[in-house]
């Protein structure tokens, strides 16, 4: 039958176009069709890539700043806290220190009066005593044999102390 | 809105019917001219057959058809070329002329009236189509290929777009899944057979084109590639699955070695019949539908038949391409099993 006898004139045609058709399609329409296909793809994959990372680097940056931030607020009251108790110890000190600077003063200033004190009651002592061992001196240098004579002395000794001195 | 819509609707319709009546009128009259019968089955096998000219349509008894080149080819006289208007009756004369010692037979057949043995390469109905389409596969994808060359990286545009998502899908639906990643290779056959018979397939269903890829020599030619290039590319596995298929109990051996060798040439066996029968058929239903006013000369049965035809019509839109899918998708899978990997020590049915 004839609708299924290959005919030998198309058949040759066929092979001999669609080979040709199959290489020149090949090589200038299906080679750049795909290039472009795929350099377009990998464009878009690429730029959808950065665009993600782009956007996580975002979201670090934003959760680092916010890190940042708590850490700077935290520094800044733990710096706050530390002035505020550095103050605090500084008053504390001064306070203190004037307190025992002013014990310490009024204690050797009391210290000094009670030195100064004793001295001069030392003082007084050793001038009674040795006025006294000299007004003994001259009593009994004196030949005191009467009482008169010895109450004179003695009137005239207390009355005239400088004349020795 | 409604009405306009409705003209234009019924505008198409009877464009459609004033073509298709034109059509096969020319048919029934071209077949018997003599006698005014109507023979259903000579209008179809003119219509799905080949010939030397290319014949549009008949107004009156004035032929509107090209006469193609003939093209002969003989060991004693070398390459004859004479167009076929030289071998055509003219005026009344049923009389065919000799010319050069050939003439045409009553099926537009040309003989040699010496008895002399010669090739036909002429350049048919078929093949002129053929070249035709050729022409409209090479400017189109040329057009896009340029496209893509002169707009890198943006998105595609006018013509591009129609045809870019058809390429990627027969890349990422057919090539990939099929062939998995040696699909580079095979992916221009894939993509030149698919548009080939896609453009071919519509060319057909044009009034008054030809039936290219309902026909046997070309659908053989195209399974004859999708043969060659699935066993010039069939790997150890391949052949190893044919000659000594895994699994297989020793006595079936001498059953199945002969099956998976016929097996071999089934597959592309199947898709030229498949694409042959699939367009052959859906011409042969149109023109039978057609023909029915013929027979019946009915304007009724007219009005009917044109409208099934036009459903039919629809139809084989989408056969066209439907079967371009299938072929390719099938070459691929050929193609697929030819390079494919086997795990080894996996059993295989």
């Amino acid at each position: 039958m004839e609708l299924v006898t290959p005919d030998f004139g198309l058949l040759f045609w066929q092979l001999l176009t669609f080979i040709a058709v199959f290489f020149v399609l090949s090589k200038f329409a299906w080679k750049p069709i795909m290039t472009g296909l795929k350099e377009r793809e990998e464009s878009i994959e690429s730029a959808l890539s950065e665009a993600r990372k782009a956007k996580e680097e975002m979201s670090s940056l934003k959760a680092d700043n916010e890190k940042l931030l708590l850490e700077a607020r935290k520094e800044k009251d733990k710096m706050l806290q530390e002035a505020q108790h550095m103050a605090n110890t500084l008053i504390q000190d001064a306070k203190d220190r004037t307190v025992k600077e002013t014990n310490a003063m009024i204690n050797s200033a009391r210290e000094e009066i009670e030195t100064s004190k004793e001295a001069a009651l030392a003082e007084l002592k050793n001038y009674l005593a040795s006025t006294s061992l000299e007004i003994a001196e001259k009593v009994i240098r004196k030949n005191l044999s009467t009482d008169a004579a010895q109450q004179q002395l003695v009137k005239d000794l207390l009355t005239s102390p400088s004349s020795k001195n | 809105m409604k009405s306009n819509h409705f003209k234009t609707k019924f505008l198409q319709i009877f464009l459609f019917l004033t073509i298709s009546l034109g059509f096969a009128a020319k048919a029934s009259e071209e077949a018997h001219p003599e006698e005014n019968k109507f023979d259903i089955s000579t209008m179809i096998f003119h219509h799905i057959g080949d010939a030397h000219e290319w014949h549009f349509a008949t107004i009156g008894h004035t032929h509107l058809s090209i006469n193609l080149p003939v093209i002969l080819w003989s060991a004693d006289r070398g390459v004859e070329v004479f167009s076929f208007s030289k071998l055509k009756g003219h005026g009344d004369s049923h009389e065919l002329p000799v010319f050069k010692g050939y003439q045409a037979d009553h099926h537009g057949k040309i003989v040699s009236t010496e008895g002399r043995s010669f090739t036909n390469v002429s350049i048919t109905k078929n093949v002129a189509s053929l070249l035709l389409s050729v022409v409209l596969l090479l400017s189109v994808f040329l057009t896009i290929a340029g496209a893509y060359q002169k707009r890198k990286g943006v998105a595609p545009a006018g013509i591009q777009s129609f045809f870019e998502p058809i390429i990627v899908f027969i890349r990422d639906e057919i090539a990939i899944p099929n062939i998995g990643k040696k699909h580079e290779k095979f992916l221009p056959y894939l993509l030149t057979v698919f548009f080939f018979i896609w453009f071919n397939n519509m060319l057909g269903l044009m009034p008054g084109g030809a039936n290219l890829t309902g026909n046997i020599a070309v659908t053989f030619s195209l399974a004859l590639i999708t043969l060659i290039i699935t066993t010039i590319s069939g790997n150890k596995d391949y052949w190893m699955h044919i000659l000594w298929t895994p699994g297989i109990p020793l006595w079936l051996r001498p059953i199945m070695i002969p099956v998976e060798l016929v097996g071999i040439i089934s597959k592309p066996f199947s898709l030229m019949v498949r694409l042959f029968a699939n367009i052959t058929a859906g011409h042969v239903i149109i023109l039978s539908l057609l023909g029915l006013t013929f027979i019946f000369k009915s304007a009724v049965v007219g009005v009917a038949a044109t409208m099934f035809s036009t459903v039919m019509s629809l139809l084989e839109l989408f056969v066209a391409l439907l079967q371009a899918y299938v072929f390719t998708l099938l070459s691929a899978m050929y193609f697929g099993q030819a390079v494919a990997e086997h795990e080894h020590g996996d059993d295989h049915h």
